[in-house]
């Protein structure tokens, strides 16, 4: 049995990254052109990755499923990108960043993770500068901040609201730089279907190319997952439809193990869900809650339109019961303070599932100039969306999923359980613990990609300078590639009735109800029993349209199905297994009298690490989290 | 509501195309046009036929995936909107939706109304950037750059790269999408630096691959989802002009 | 005789342009062939205006006096002269440049979409390459009746020196279907012209969200002037002058 080793190098917080870096083997130029490297995703993280790892001389081959690196879903994040820069003067610090990360993830992450993530964030934004990202700027050209959730200080860099599209279309560039240098190859339209391990190590993968259909094999010495989050496991989250879990899953059934899988982030601020055919939740970013006030009526069931509910009957809850952070609290808080109103029957609009987030008392003061120029895109997108003009009425809102701090687990080097397996990002478990706050998510997908992994990966490769290149007919890759085939051939043959999506819906909502916002052990039990018919429903009755040898989006969204299905029942036996409350995972069974979370640090300060099992239940191993240099206190932002 | 689709069907690359027609009853207004196309092909599956391949993620404006030639118009009738953000109140009840794909001879149909667009990167690969190598940029407020410049470069840096403007141009030119890139990184102080070499590699690629020339027609600026006006072309004619004739 | 020599050297020039063009456009970027058709395209709207100030003096009524020295100023300086290769030089660059730039658009979509497109384009740029057309045929037109007829390559009318061209205008005015057809060709021509100023700003580089509204009403104050000012002469022939 593997045993767990974080690799957490010794010495004071603040000089371990650079202590450790200094002593990281190197590979010389000459030698990197003999090796090859896999980067599978193109967001934020598996861009800025691939283009400094090309910069650094390797031979790059980056994958992703769509038909060029640009449309990654790093895309659509909106608000902005944390840096301890002190700009404004308000007693920042790589530290104080470093201890809102850790406080605002419910103290379930790694110290010396989350302080590197911290540390390296300064250099993130220097770099976007040079690559010409348009941050938001004063008069005197200079770079502007603004406040985000649980936070007191202001550190978020931003463009408008498209700060994910803006720092995207960055490490694009700096990616298709080394495309044009020869250093990176691109393989768009490809989907990552399993891992090749050989001798215990990453050599390789087997993609499907989306437009011919074809298997392909692909060799390297090492494999690099930016893949992101499996938030579509809801079915409606605020990802883009074709985000998925595939590749996650497919590394933790070569034996990487997987990391807190339950801790899934419910975004607090998405456009509420408007008809039964809806295939998407689209996201208000939480910068909204900078100027806007959330409220419900003060009465239960009030139907009144909100310009005709009177000042004193209206109930700023979150300023109620948060009078410290009031509308900035952290999302999980938000989240749960939102589903609490609704259920309690406070909640407006049709279904009675929202809240308002109103920018009345914020255009008085400020202006309606002030307000467009801050969030004007946002309002835009908004009023397409549901029709209404959110300068003239408050805005409905409501929770929906949007991140996973849980994913693959990673050492200190960010490699996986199995050696010369790597995951960046969203896609590895390390930095957010159980919540994340805003505007860290772009922050430590960069600091992965640009200034981390290009020196821990040099020291994995320093050994395979004489391996050579990998052969792709090799029995593993044979192997791998065969498996991939069958499973093709079988979903097809099962030819039911039920199309992929309809599936994917049911899933979502077992999801949703069970494992969501709010956590019970009779619930997760039930969720079990439910995935386990599921999938038994699935592999009788699945009907996939078309062939496996051309262009066939169907069945790419079977093959992803298939694997969200046992996904989700990794992440409710990870919910179940965890009995404490903590960010984003509410368990019922574990709150305080006035119905705030209560961790349980006694018992459950580790990471649990899940490790796949052929035809077994997964096994559960804890990392043992040490805190040095927090203390751990009940998370409050009363 | 009723709806009736007028929708090109296209095996392959090679193979000939065709429009086929589909009427779809109880379509929700409160729909989104994809989700509209989601509601089609899941009727189509249930009859056996094969579903209608469209090109769609984020759903949400801003990957640029999605595509469509959506009643003589790319993205459909809204001005300032992609096809993902369309809803079906935006249409009449019982009206024909003709849907096409993008055509031009640059972006090939791969099947039904899926396009190759990769033609855009590799015109970014060609100069669409700026060189800086991981570790070497300088703190980040050592460079003050107007604001001005900064929020324009960043009206430009909004494509989203869909091609709507190829779509759109009666020419099937590229010029918009090439000369937002150019103008965003020209107006900067950091990208100023290789303007020469960027905008004569990015034209040379974009007239290689085939896009047509630019005639002052105007459809991209109406078409773009991001508002990308057409001073930014007259920017890339003058920064071209400036590096072939003045610059050294 | 000089007639001959003008007729020859012409042809040799034509010949020497597409030579040298046929071997270089297909060279030249997109744009760098839409600046050469627009500066071109500059050259001949400036041409144009000096053209529409002397026909406008066979409106003097002062019996073609003014309009006769303004002719022969024309015809016999040589700076004029060497000038009107410039001329030609400008009219054969613009109208090659112009075909084989809509060629190349042409075929860049060899399927048309199926529904006619909606898009909300600037007036009149759709069609450049039509108006442009109907301007090449009233070129010639205009050329058999005048310009060759001044090098004595075509015979002009009976009894009309050939260097008398307030008599062959007032001849070929007062015929109507001519009128009409001279009428018609110059409001398309303002539909050209309509665009064109506008688009060579463009095309150049100048534009400025300041200027460029007014550079807008400049180019179809252009179009329209040029438009109505050649109209009048025919119009002021066929009805109000009698001989």
């Amino acid at each position: 049995m593997a045993t767990l080793n974080a690799k957490i190098p010794e010495g004071p917080l603040s000089e371990k990254w650079s202590k450790h870096k200094s002593g990281l083997r190197l590979v010389n130029p000459a030698n990197k052109k003999k090796i090859d490297i896999i980067v599978i995703g193109t967001g934020l993280a598996g861009a800025s990755a691939s283009s400094a790892l090309g910069e650094m001389g390797y031979n790059v081959k980056t994958f992703c499923y769509q038909d060029t690196p640009r449309r990654a879903h790093s895309v659509a994040a909106q608000g902005g990108i944390n840096a301890a820069k002190n700009y404004k003067n308000d007693g920042d610090s790589v530290y104080r960043l470093f201890y809102d990360m850790i406080k605002g993830g419910d103290f379930r992450a790694r110290e010396a993770n989350v302080y590197r993530a911290a540390e390296v964030s300064n250099n993130v934004i220097d770099h976007y500068v040079a690559l010409g990202v348009p941050f938001a700027r004063d008069y005197g050209g200079y770079l502007d901040n603004r406040s985000f959730g649980g936070v007191q200080v202001s550190r978020t860099f931003y463009a408008k609201g498209q700060t994910g599209q803006q720092c995207l279309l960055g490490t694009y560039s700096s990616l298709l730089r080394q495309v044009n240098k020869g250093r990176v190859t691109m393989y768009p339209r490809r989907d990552l279907l399993d891992i090749v391990v050989i001798n215990g190590k990453a050599r390789g993968i087997i993609a499907r190319n989306l437009v011919t259909g074809e298997i392909e094999r692909h060799s390297a010495h090492a494999v690099v997952l930016a893949t992101g989050g499996y938030g579509t496991i809801y079915y409606l989250s605020t990802l883009a439809v074709n985000s998925n879990g595939s590749a996650a899953w497919a590394a933790f059934k070569r034996g990487a193990f997987f990391g807190n899988p339950s801790f899934i982030q419910i975004h607090p601020t998405s456009i509420p869900v408007l008809n039964e055919f809806q295939s998407k939740l689209t996201l208000m970013s939480e910068s909204l809650r900078n100027d806007g006030r959330v409220w419900v009526p003060k009465a239960q069931g009030d139907k009144r339109a909100p310009k005709d509910i009177p000042e004193e009957e209206r109930d700023y809850y979150l300023e109620r019961r948060y009078p410290a952070f009031g509308n900035l609290v952290p999302r999980d808080v938000a989240s749960r303070a939102a589903k609490e109103r609704c259920d309690a029957g406070y909640g407006v609009g049709a279904s009675g599932l929202s809240v308002y987030l109103d920018f009345k008392d914020a255009i008085k003061k400020q202006g309606k100039k002030a307000i467009e120029n801050k969030y004007g895109n946002l309002f835009e997108m908004y009023e397409k969306i549901s029709g209404e003009n959110p300068y003239e009425t408050p805005m409905k809102i409501y929770p929906a999923g949007h991140y996973t701090m849980g994913g693959l687990w990673v050492d200190y080097n960010l490699m996986t359980t199995v050696p010369g397996l790597f995951a960046i990002g969203e896609s590895n478990f390390s930095d957010h613990g159980a919540n994340r706050l805003g505007a860290s998510s772009l922050m430590q997908c960069t600091g992965d990609g640009y200034f981390i992994l290009p020196y821990t990966i040099s020291d994995y490769l320093a050994d395979d300078i004489r391996t050579g290149a990998i052969p792709t007919n090799s029995h593993e890759f044979e192997a791998a590639e065969q498996e991939v085939k069958d499973k093709i051939a079988r979903i097809l043959a099962v030819k039911g009735k039920q199309t992929p999506m309809t599936f994917h819906k049911k899933l979502g909502k077992i999801m949703w109800n069970y494992a969501g916002m709010v956590r019970n052990e009779e619930g997760l039990k039930k969720a079990l029993v439910l995935l386990e018919e599921l999938k038994e429903e699935f592999w009788k009755d699945i009907m996939i349209a078309g062939t496996a040898n051309e262009l066939n989006q169907e069945l790419e969204k079977g093959l992803r199905v298939a694997d969200f299905i046992e996904l989700s029942k990794l992440i409710c036996m990870d919910a179940l297994n965890r009995k404490e409350s903590c960010g984003a995972h509410f368990r019922e069974e574990s709150q305080t009298e006035n119905g705030e979370a209560r961790r349980q640090d006694d018992l459950y300060a580790y990471v649990s690490a899940w490790e796949y099992k052929d035809n077994a239940e997964p096994v559960l191993h804890k990392e043992e989290l040490k805190f040095e240099y927090v203390e751990l206190k009940e998370r409050s932002y009363k | 509501m009723n709806i009736k689709l007028k929708i090109w069907r296209q095996k392959n690359s090679q193979a000939k195309g065709k429009f086929e027609k589909y009427t779809l009853d109880n379509v929700s207004p409160e729909m989104a046009f994809l989700e509209m196309m989601d509601f089609l092909n899941q009727k189509l599956i249930e009859e056996g036929k094969e579903p209608v391949a469209f090109e769609h993620d984020c759903r949400e404006g801003i990957c640029g995936c999605c595509s469509l030639y959506i009643n003589g118009q790319p993205h459909g009738p809204r001005e300032r909107t992609t096809t993902c953000e369309l809803r079906m109140r935006f249409f009449k009840d019982g009206e024909t939706i003709t849907i096409e794909p993008f055509r031009s001879r640059v972006f090939p149909v791969i099947k039904d109304l899926i396009v190759d667009r990769s033609a855009f990167d590799k015109i970014l690969i060609a100069g669409g950037f700026i060189s800086a190598d991981t570790g070497s940029a300088p703190e980040a407020n050592s460079i003050p750059v107007c604001k001005h410049h900064s929020d324009k470069a960043f009206d430009m840096a909004a494509c989203i790269g869909c091609g709507a403007c190829v779509a759109a141009c009666k020419n099937s030119s590229a010029m918009l999408f090439v000369a937002a890139k150019v103008t965003q990184f020209t107006l900067l102080p950091q990208g100023r630096v290789e303007a020469v070499e960027r905008v004569k590699n990015m034209i040379a690629k974009m007239d290689e691959l085939g896009f047509g020339s630019c005639s002052n027609t105007y459809a991209c600026e109406a078409e773009c989802p991001k508002g990308i006006t057409v001073a930014a072309i007259a920017k890339l004619n003058r920064e071209f002009l400036h590096a072939k004739i003045v610059a050294e | 005789m000089s007639g001959t020599i003008q007729v020859y050297l012409l042809v040799r020039q034509i010949y020497l342009i597409f030579k040298v063009m046929g071997k270089s456009v297909f060279k030249l970027s997109t744009i760098s062939s839409k600046v050469i058709m627009g500066i071109a395209g500059l050259f001949l709207m400036l041409f144009l205006c000096v053209h529409l100030a002397i026909n406008l003096l066979m409106l003097l009524g002062d019996e073609g006096q003014m309009f006769g020295k303004a002719v022969y100023f024309m015809t016999h300086n040589p700076a004029i002269k060497i000038f009107e290769y410039v001329l030609f030089t400008g009219f054969i660059i613009h109208i090659t440049i112009g075909v084989l730039i809509w060629l190349r658009n042409y075929f860049v979509r060899p399927i048309k979409y199926a529904v006619t497109p909606r898009s909300k384009t600037s007036c009149f740029s759709r069609y450049m390459i039509h108006t442009g057309i109907i301007i090449l045929i009233f070129l010639i037109l205009h050329f058999t009746h005048f310009f060759f007829v001044k090098l004595g390559w075509v015979t002009g009318p009976e009894g009309i020196d050939t260097h008398d061209f307030l008599s062959m205008s007032k001849l070929l005015f007062t015929n109507p279907v001519y009128s009409s057809i001279y009428i018609v060709c110059f409001i398309f021509l303002g539909f050209h012209l309509n665009h064109a100023l506008q688009s060579v700003f463009q095309t150049l580089g100048l534009n400025h969200p300041r200027y460029t509204p007014f550079i807008k009403v400049l180019s179809a104050l252009y179009g329209i002037i040029i438009a109505v000012g050649f109209s009048i002469i025919p119009i002021y022939f066929l009805f109000f002058h009698t001989v």
